[in-house]
């Protein structure tokens, strides 16, 4: 019992020293640019939490991810900018809205299997890049949309305001929404829902069978991260300011892909070190833009061929790995000498089995 | 009632180039369930290949193609070897991440080396011809014809050859492949190299047509992908029959929609098409 009771509180104060670094993090930088890096790894974690839920925990791979990162951001775009609603306003109508959409979406795409689903979401995702592109009254094309305002200020009770022009400020906002992410990802994935969603992955005729409603399962998961891609797509809008259709096209969700396969899909912990280290990486190789995707490609070949478990969770097997061995050892020392040595070696291998 | 007229030669024109490129697709996924995300890509090598070998090397027009038909189907055995025979045992999902991975190396790849812009691949076939008051340029009589040639070519060569008869025995049954033994590592290269060559070809009878870019390939795959959907995946009559139901859909689409939406028009169809009948139109298997 004890080594459990350690890890579970080595395991906290992990979480809570991460936390309070996130916290202090603007404290400890005082260079824009780095902040601003980290602000963008926040906005494309929280996307990609959605993406993980619906590929990593439900095992469907959609292509159309970025369409609903890009209907929230132009959702807050065109609500702020042309209608002048408040940020505070048009954040949730743009969550509600993919949401919506990912509803319909859903509705038509998730009766069709494996390569037919991510073939039919590869298509909603053009669809919604090329409306998105083409519907230039409300969109305004490819010219993009130019000046979105920053969220409105929220007045203190003491006096003074947060002002969101402050780079401090929308640092916290991002991290406000990252940690409710995470914080409703933990609460799915770990309650009945959670178990639901899994059971689809390791196989429907299975869990159908079990008497769980396959086609509900999937489509509440997709719909979950058409809103958490709404949420991140808003952000990036009272962020950037600036909104392109590219933002919309399938390439960036193939971007999105790499980032949580490099992080460890299935994992809670995988989208943010993904969206991090890549990020990170890339930032880094600035100089090498136009060969960035001749990196990019073979590696997410690399990737899925020799390490598809990605980092978190490669991670997690090792772990695992060492308290099996772990536990052998000590299974061995509780067994009477006597008995130990005829079976010693067929003992661990039963348990690391 | 002309401009009707027009639009179906343009249509038919179209569904060639999308048939040649959708049956080496759907062979590839037919025989190794492979969607392969990147053979439009190698589609756009083609384009590449012919026209440099054209404009700098001064080939001849046909057997530039030729040429381009045997480099290609050398890199669809290499993409088979490196990519998609370590994946085999791996689920779908992880192929068809590898695949999209191939696709950007591809892309980056030629606009690394070729640049960015559009080129323009030169005529060899600039006649108008004038058929029952219908005008048309020789090139797209020409793309039309071939492409039933290399058809029928494809047909002989899956039926009459050995080769091509171990590519259909492992489509319809892949154990029972294996049991007459069937070499299933020959067979996937064939399909790839096959597959590829035809990717070849049709860019070779496209390019001077449309333009050559490096992002060429990339909604044509995707319209590929929306034909053999629409012609149950694997089916070869279904990809053909797809191939021209899209190419005269967009043609004639054109006529009522305006200009800018002319893509949207495959994905609708699809769309429309996926949600009454969740197999595709001709489904070859339930799946």
């Amino acid at each position: 019992m004890t080594p459990s009771i350690n890890s579970l509180r080595s395991g906290k104060i992990i979480y809570l020293a991460l936390g309070l670094l996130a916290l202090a993090l603007p404290q400890i930088i005082t260079n824009k640019y780095i902040l601003h890096v980290v602000i963008m790894c926040y906005m494309y974690a929280i996307a990609i939490y959605g993406l993980n839920l619906i590929l990593g925990y439900t095992g469907q791979l959609s292509l159309a991810h970025a369409g609903f990162y890009g209907i929230g951001a132009y959702t807050v775009g065109i609500l702020t900018l042309k209608l002048k609603l408040s940020f505070w306003l048009a954040l949730p109508a743009a969550c509600i809205l993919a949401s919506l959409v990912g509803v319909l979406v859903g509705l038509i795409s998730l009766r069709l299997k494996s390569h037919y689903f991510t073939i039919f979401s590869l298509c909603v995702g053009l669809i919604l890049f090329l409306t998105i592109e083409h519907w230039e009254s409300l969109t305004e094309g490819v010219r993009g949309l130019i000046g979105v305002p920053p969220p409105n200020p929220i007045p203190l009770p003491g006096g003074g305001a947060i002002v969101f022009t402050d780079l401090q400020a929308q640092y916290y906002l991002a991290l406000l929404c990252l940690v409710f992410t995470i914080f409703v990802m933990n609460r799915i994935i770990n309650s009945m829902v959670g178990r639901t969603f899994m059971a689809i992955r390791n196989s429907e005729e299975l869990a159908s069978t079990i008497g769980i409603n396959v086609f509900a399962g999937k489509l509440l998961s997709f719909v979950i991260s058409a809103f958490f891609a709404g949420l991140a797509g808003a952000l990036f809008a009272g962020y950037i300011r600036f909104l392109g259709p590219p933002m919309s096209h399938p390439n960036m969700t193939f971007e999105f892909l790499l980032m949580l396969l490099i992080g460890g899909q299935a994992t809670l912990a995988g989208p943010l070190v993904g969206a991090l280290l890549v990020n990170t990486v890339t930032e880094s190789l600035q100089f090498m833009q136009s060969y960035r995707y001749v990196v990019f490609g073979p590696f997410l070949i690399l990737v899925v061929m020799f390490f598809p478990q990605g980092i978190v969770g490669g991670y997690y097997s090792l772990r695992n790995r060492i308290r099996l061995k772990k536990q052998a050892k000590e299974a061995l020392q509780e067994i009477p000498p006597v008995l130990v040595t005829g079976n010693t070696k067929t003992k661990s291998e039963e348990l690391r089995g | 009632m002309e401009l009707y007229f027009q639009q179906l030669l343009n249509g038919l024109t179209l569904g060639s180039i999308y048939c040649l490129i959708a049956l080496g697709l759907t062979l590839i996924y037919g025989i190794m369930h492979i969607p392969n995300f990147a053979h439009g890509h190698l589609y756009m090598v083609g384009a590449y290949c012919v026209l440099f070998l054209c404009t700098l090397y001064g080939f001849n027009y046909w057997i530039a193609i030729l040429i381009s038909m045997v480099v290609l189907a050398v890199l669809g055995i290499l993409m088979e070897r490196l990519v998609f025979h370590p994946l085999r045992n791996a689920p779908p999902t992880n192929t068809f991440i590898a695949a999209v991975g191939a696709l950007l190396f591809l892309e980056a790849g030629a606009t690394v080396l070729w640049g960015a812009d559009y080129r323009r691949m030169p005529e060899v076939f600039d006649k108008v011809v004038n058929i029952f008051g219908i005008m048309a340029t020789q090139q797209r009589l020409v793309v039309i014809f071939s492409a039933l040639a290399l058809m029928g070519a494809l047909y002989l060569f899956m039926k009459k050859t050995l080769i091509g008869s171990t590519i259909e025995a492992m489509s319809q049954d892949r154990e029972g492949a294996f049991l007459v033994g069937i070499d299933a590592n020959m067979v996937s290269m064939m399909t790839f190299g096959v597959a590829s060559a035809l990717a070849a070809a049709a860019a070779g009878l496209a390019g001077p047509l449309f333009l050559v870019f490096p992002a060429m390939g990339s909604l044509l795959i995707i319209k590929a992908f929306v034909i053999i959907v629409l012609g149950g995946m694997g089916s070869i009559p279904g990809a053909v029959a797809g191939a021209y139901i899209l190419g005269l859909a967009e043609s004639l689409g054109a006529t009522v929609f305006p200009a800018e939406y002319k893509d949207l028009v495959a994905f609708i169809l699809l769309v429309i098409i996926l949600s009454i009948r969740p197999t595709g139109l001709f489904a070859k298997e339930g799946r």
